[in-house]
């Protein structure tokens, strides 16, 4: 789960991590009013959306009073915010923050993940800061130094202090920046974070060392023991398809494709998209129903992939292991009454009770075009969609 | 042979009076898997299935013999049974369940590192040697005992892989899901390295897809390591960046994790990449031939 800016300095701020001061508002004069409480001199004022690049896509805007805060806070609320991470379509930005300025003297990056490759958090610093890091990694690898952090001792000063060195860092700066690194693992680990990224991580000219900017990604898995944190999630920033089908329980992505999936297993939804491509048409949707699903849940699904306009046909992929294939047949017959099917569908069955389930569709009188394997059912949607 | 499972596992299942639990502990059972007793801490003494129920893994392992266990438990609870199931000396633990938080899981994998113990999964359908052990949730009247090992990180992409080559009258020797979390036990690498010992698995099929570097790195070690035909299909070609796709590790980031990038490195490895998952068990008849 993604949270703002605004929310991850909330958070960060408790475990001892420096940021600026700061206001979010949702209205102009709200920014006029917060640039005055900063002191009235040089504030930053940043569109409030959850995606990174909001600068060079125009929502990020240093002003140097609050009659320019206003200005600048009237010219970002509302826009349709495009960056490298919202789509072409970009995300509309409902809130602002207003923040007091820093005097800057170095722009480092500081991040923690979870690396998949062995297991353990994983801190990344680089003195490249203030720039998009996948540029960084591909054109100087070099430049990003990396501590993984063993559970079994979990941080080490000599973790942070190593960190400090390959950054550059004494004196003061060093000091600071090793107790801020210290309480954001600390906030990583205690808050079941998957993503802490500090871009940047700035150095100001007397050696204090602040989070100018605060991304945080949190496991969904652990949600159930941060309350506090589940209760930050945004809806307003989900596609409103993908929110309806978290309701339902269902794992649903929007695509962009003509052909709409209804299949069981994340594996076997994604390597169908893939063969919808090989036969040469695009999916319009991941769909995975999961494993124990009934017939209210493949009814609720083929609302969900019905009401996206692009979808020429429809393609139930189902391999019934545990699930069992009558079961399914039910709840697409049940669905195709209850809806009007406005478009072909195609429905491959295959696994446990097979054969009832086949015939169930073929006894329900609807118009399904049936199909043996992935390869019979991925061409015939394709066909269906082109026909 | 078989890796991992076979006719003499005795298992027990973690979770079994649940309602998940029971119904596949009975499945496995049908199958004709040894089950050797269940646990749920509290209702040690009762019967289920017509098994003993223990409180403890540890009585479980002293009582029953058990040297297996699934695991059913809620995610919340399950990273404490897997290293409670390890403690008692199971050398064999299979995670079915879906959710786990990672960082519970961090401390699970540093805990069991070094020790003479499998951890399959999380979020995995388990584990079947055909006709011998199944200890999971895959259907088990698709599989057929034979040569060809089939390893995945997804559940009814495997049944797929297995459906086609039972179709074909190849049989496997070992199934095995080894799950969608980003931080799992048995990783694909631990899985050839089992099957590179077992002399009768003449083919293995991997099945990956998209997010992280688990396939790049198989492909360097089948490279250097595994001399039997190995067939490969990476789900995911058609997943966009930074959207995850169901299993927490499926995600293209940072530009990283793609299918096109593992699909290169199997076939510089030698391995059969095929572009339609409706070709697996294809692909595989061809290498055995």
């Amino acid at each position: 789960m993604n949270i703002h800016e605004y929310q991850a300095k909330e958070i960060l701020k408790g475990y001892g991590v420096v940021v600026p001061r700061g206001i979010v508002v949702e209205t102009v004069d709200q920014a006029h009013a917060a640039a005055v409480e900063l002191g009235g001199g040089t504030v930053v004022v940043k569109a409030q959306i959850h995606a990174g690049g909001r600068g060079k896509g125009g929502g990020v805007k240093v002003v140097a009073n609050p009659a320019e805060a206003k200005e600048a806070a009237s010219q970002i609320l509302g826009m349709q915010l495009v960056t490298h991470q919202t789509g072409p379509e970009g995300k509309k930005v409902l809130k602002v923050y207003v923040e007091e300025g820093c005097d800057i003297a170095r722009e480092l990056y500081l991040a923690m993940v979870i690396d998949r490759a062995n297991g353990f958090v994983t801190i990344m610093a680089s003195t490249e800061g203030g720039t998009e890091i996948e540029e960084v990694a591909a054109r100087s690898p070099e430049k990003i130094f990396k501590k993984s952090i063993d559970p079994a001792t979990g941080l080490m000063p000599y973790h942070t202090r190593s960190i400090a060195f390959a950054l550059g860092l004494g004196g003061d700066a060093s000091k600071n920046a090793q107790k801020l690194i210290a309480g954001l693992f600390n906030c990583f680990v205690e808050c079941d974070a998957s993503l802490a990224e500090i871009n940047p991580l700035v150095i100001t000219g007397d050696g204090g060392v602040i989070a100018l900017d605060a991304k945080m990604n949190f496991d969904s898995s652990a949600l159930y023991r941060h309350k506090d944190i589940a209760a930050l999630r945004d809806e307003s920033e989900e596609n409103p398809l993908e929110l309806e089908a978290s309701k339902f329980d269902l794992n649903y992505i929007s695509l962009d494709g003509e052909i709409g999936c209804m299949v069981n297993g994340a594996g076997l939804a994604m390597a169908t998209m893939d063969i919808i491509k090989y036969y040469g048409s695009e999916p319009a949707n991941f769909l995975d129903v999961g494993g124990g699903a009934n017939a209210e849940q493949v009814e609720n699904a083929f609302r969900l992939i019905l009401s996206d306009e692009k979808v020429k046909a429809m393609l139930v992929n189902i391999f019934g292991g545990i699930m069992r294939c009558d079961t399914i047949a039910e709840g697409i017959i049940q669905a195709a009454k209850a809806i009007d099917l406005s478009v072909p569908l195609v429905v491959r069955l295959q696994g446990t009770n097979v054969d009832i389930g086949r015939k169930m569709l073929a006894e329900s009188g609807l118009p399904i075009i049936t199909a043996e394997t992935m390869s019979d059912a991925a061409e015939k949607v394709v066909a269906a969609a082109r026909a | 042979m078989s890796i991992l499972v076979n006719k003499n596992t005795r298992l027990i299942c973690q979770g079994i009076t649940g309602g998940n639990g029971k119904f596949h502990s009975e499945q496995c059972q049908a199958y004709g898997t040894n089950l050797v007793g269940g646990v749920t801490p509290g209702k040690g003494g009762s019967e289920v299935l017509g098994v003993p129920v223990f409180d403890t893994v540890d009585e479980a392992v002293k009582q029953a013999g058990a040297d297996a266990s699934m695991i059913f438990v809620p995610a919340p609870f399950a990273g404490d049974a897997i290293m409670e199931a390890a403690d008692a000396g199971i050398k064999v633990i299979v995670c079915i369940t879906e959710g786990i938080p990672a960082l519970d899981m961090v401390k699970v994998k540093r805990a069991l590192s070094g020790r003479d113990v499998h951890l399959v999964g999380p979020n995995c359908p388990g584990v079947i040697t055909p006709e011998e052990c199944k200890a999971g949730i895959m259907p088990g009247h698709i599989h057929k005992k034979g040569p060809v090992g089939v390893i995945s990180r997804s559940g009814t992409l495997t049944y797929e892989a297995v459906d086609q080559l039972t179709k074909l009258g190849i049989g496997q020797t070992t199934c095995l899901g080894i799950g969608g979390d980003p931080i799992i036990g048995t990783t694909f690498i631990d899985a050839l390295s089992l099957f590179k010992d077992d002399p009768e698995t003449e083919g293995i099929i991997m099945i990956g897809e998209i997010g992280g570097s688990a396939e790049e790195e198989a492909a360097a070690y089948i490279q250097a390591n595994i001399e039997v035909p190995v067939v490969s299909f990476i789900a995911g070609q058609t997943a966009p960046k930074g959207k995850r796709m169901g299993h927490a590790g499926a995600i293209i980031a940072g530009g990283k994790g793609t299918a096109a990038e593992k699909m290169a490195a199997l076939e510089a490895a030698g391995v059969t990449v095929v572009k339609s998952p409706a070709d697996l068990g294809k692909a595989m008849a061809e290498r055995l031939s």
